[in-house]
């Protein structure tokens, strides 16, 4: 398709700034760690693609946040211990838990209104925008340098190893910029694939690409089938909670066998979808229950009421929305108790990391992924801050090396960015691919895939803006595909997100990791679960609200 | 999509082209901002959220182009509606403080603990 973008002006050295922590991505994980980085004491820089208030998932949307107080948390441990599958961890839950409860006073207190119950705020979610406005307000006040509409394109490596900053562009201005820092943290989000996930398109993988081409690992990339309903004409808001009072038909306006209901949309929906399409009606829903869902999931009604459709009363058909590892469960592997990766000086936060840790082979969905990226976000910005400070003036001394590799620079022949884009799509987006899993469309995916790759290590055309940034693109967007189909291929088994036709039922023997990397050759090792004894939690009064 | 930006409401003050987080709009020296890069629309509402002249219209249909009507949006109260949801604007209030989420669980149905 024929676009309009400016050109680059090459001639330039572009904006150079130099940091103690720099943080790629703009979404709550973001903030939050760029929150936590300057608490430390951090000189701290933030460049996202989009803009820290509209950007990823969160700002689109009202979420539920896995904030409880401590007398729930060993209910609650249980209860997702149990929905992980053997692949989450006591430990990781009980401290996100933990730093969640302690963090929502917080937000409170930079101007973000909670809801009241019997006069007391009930801090356990939020409406996005208005979060993400106060997030990016209090940054400001904190003196942290936002900037936006900067995609980052690759990351910086130093002679000592270590991540040292990132390079991207200013793609308003088309000029290209370098941060150096002592180290940098990953909470660009997950990768929807373009798929049109309610704000999930800035979530292309991007972290995923550059932490392995700096050498560090992924994790779980297998979880990443997860798919969510929206109405069809919208297909973008990808909310389920006010369908658990649908009923649903087929074409012919037969009822559709929905079983139990604590089974979800995945026990009938997809299957539904493949026979032809599918309508639904919220006719279960009583005054009482609209009441409730037109306040907590106002974003599902928007779509509906736009297009006059009253869900109610009036039939509408639905989809199901690749949600990638956005609400899935893989990416970034992180080892250590700050979130590190195995590179030094590089941190992951929020979907950017791997969630396994709280949600195993299982979506977290909204609630315990908002509360991974308040904690991880902290987690990964006092790390980062910490390594920074050891560092301390040795940081701007390093010579660096800019580590990017397809889509950016290349040689030979040349590759048209927006077809590689839709290559991939046809390869991920169909549930016949990427929900129903079998060995033998998994090989044939990857054959192709494994061609767009190679193909992206020809010489792009870097013209313009949205030139450069759709080649990077096509090439983080392929790299994960590449990553999820190779992760999903040698897990023979079924286990939540994976779901092998071939091999239906979950295989005892498979309960462990499996970390991921490599480019042109992916590779891939199984890692052990670690398992900890309970313990026990206590939360002195006094520190709720107080900094970690 | 993005469908509709209303040149008589416009102010030119640009906010859409700053916060768009996909990079729609192109801006243009003391005119309304252009749609540039529609393909690249992800239907996330934001700009409608951000416009503090309600000047804007998101399409509910993510996938396609519709055709669409200032006068019509306008007498429907679509214009501007999100901020409405939100609270958002001139001499109004957050509606956080509405936010329904953590009575879920008491209604019944599948929520509830």
């Amino acid at each position: 398709m024929p676009t309009n973008s400016p050109r680059v002006s090459t001639g330039q050295a572009g904006l150079e700034l130099a940091t103690d922590v720099l943080v790629l991505g703009g979404g709550p994980a973001a903030a939050w760690a760029a929150w936590a980085a300057r608490s430390a004491g951090a000189d701290v820089v933030v460049v996202d693609k989009g803009f820290l208030g509209t950007s990823g998932a969160a700002a689109a949307a009202g979420n539920g946040v896995l904030a409880l107080p401590p007398s729930e948390h060993e209910a609650e441990v249980l209860k997702r211990l149990k929905a992980g599958l053997g692949l989450n961890d006591r430990r990781w839950l009980e401290r996100m838990l933990e730093c969640t409860w302690r963090s929502m006073p917080l937000i409170e207190s930079w101007g973000y209104e909670f809801p009241k119950l019997d006069g007391a705020p009930v801090r356990n979610s939020y409406y996005g925008p208005e979060y993400l406005r106060v997030l990016r307000k209090m940054l400001l006040g904190l003196g942290v340098r936002i900037l936006d509409q900067s995609p980052a394109l690759e990351l910086l490596l130093a002679e000592d190893g270590a991540v040292a900053g990132a390079r991207g562009l200013r793609r308003q201005d088309g000029s290209y910029y370098s941060v150096r820092a002592g180290a940098v943290v990953l909470a660009t989000g997950g990768c929807a694939f373009l798929s049109r996930a309610l704000g999930c398109n800035t979530d292309t993988g991007d972290a995923y690409l550059m932490a392995v081409e700096a050498g560090a690992e992924l994790s779980g990339m297998e979880f990443s089938a997860q798919y969510a309903i929206s109405s069809a004409l919208n297909a973008t808001v990808t909310r389920g909670v006010p369908y658990a009072w649908a009923s649903y038909y087929d074409a012919q306006g037969k009822p559709i066998d929905t079983g139990a209901r604590e089974r979800g949309v995945d026990w009938f929906l997809p299957r539904a979808l493949l026979r032809g399409p599918v309508y639904a009606r919220l006719d279960k829903a009583t005054p009482e229950v609209k009441a409730v869902i037109e306040r907590s999931h106002f974003i599902a009604f928007l779509p509906l009421r736009k297009a006059g459709i009253d869900p109610y009363t009036q039939l509408f058909p639905v989809t199901l929305v690749l949600e990638g590892t956005v609400r899935g469960a893989g990416g970034v592997r992180i080892v250590s108790d700050e979130c590190a990766t195995t590179v030094p000086g590089l941190y992951a936060a929020g979907d950017a990391a791997t969630r396994e840790l709280i949600a195993g082979a299982s979506s977290g969905g909204g609630g315990p992924n908002a509360a991974w990226t308040i904690s991880s976000g902290q987690w990964a910005g006092a790390g980062a801050a910490k390594f920074a400070k050891e560092l301390g003036a040795r940081a701007r001394e390093r010579r660096v090396d800019a580590v990017g590799t397809a889509g950016l620079r290349g040689s030979g022949g040349a590759f048209d960015a927006d077809e590689v884009i839709r290559a991939v799509q046809a390869e991920v987006l169909p549930l016949q691919n990427n929900y129903f899993r079998t060995e033998e469309g998994l090989l044939a995916s990857l054959a192709k895939l494994d061609a767009l790759w190679r193909e992206l290590k020809t010489e792009p055309t870097l013209d313009t803006v949205r030139g450069i940034e759709r080649a990077r693109t096509a090439a983080a967007l392929t790299a994960t595909a590449r990553f999820a189909y190779r992760a999903g291929l040698r897990r023979k088994e079924t286990r939540s997100l994976n779901r092998r036709v071939d091999f239906p039922s979950l295989d005892p023997n498979l309960t462990h990791y499996q970390a991921s990397g490599g480019l042109d050759e992916i590779w891939l090792r199984d890692e052990p679960v670690r398992t900890y004894e309970p313990r026990v939690v206590r939360i002195e009064p006094s520190l709720v609200g107080a900094a970690p | 999509m993005i469908e509709l930006i209303s040149k008589t409401r416009c102010v030119a003050c640009d906010i859409c082209v700053k916060v768009c987080p996909t990079n729609v709009f192109d801006a243009v020296p003391d005119e309304a901002p252009v749609i540039a890069r529609v393909e690249d629309c992800q239907t996330c509402f934001m700009c409608e959220a951000y416009c503090p002249a309600d000047a804007l219209y998101v399409a509910p249909q993510s996938n396609e182009h519709v055709a669409v009507n200032e006068e019509e949006l306008s007498e429907a109260g679509r214009l501007g509606e999100y901020r409405v949801i939100l609270g958002w604007g001139a001499g109004r209030k957050s509606n956080s403080v509405n936010d329904a989420a953590h009575l879920l669980h008491t209604l019944r149905g599948p929520f509830q603990r």
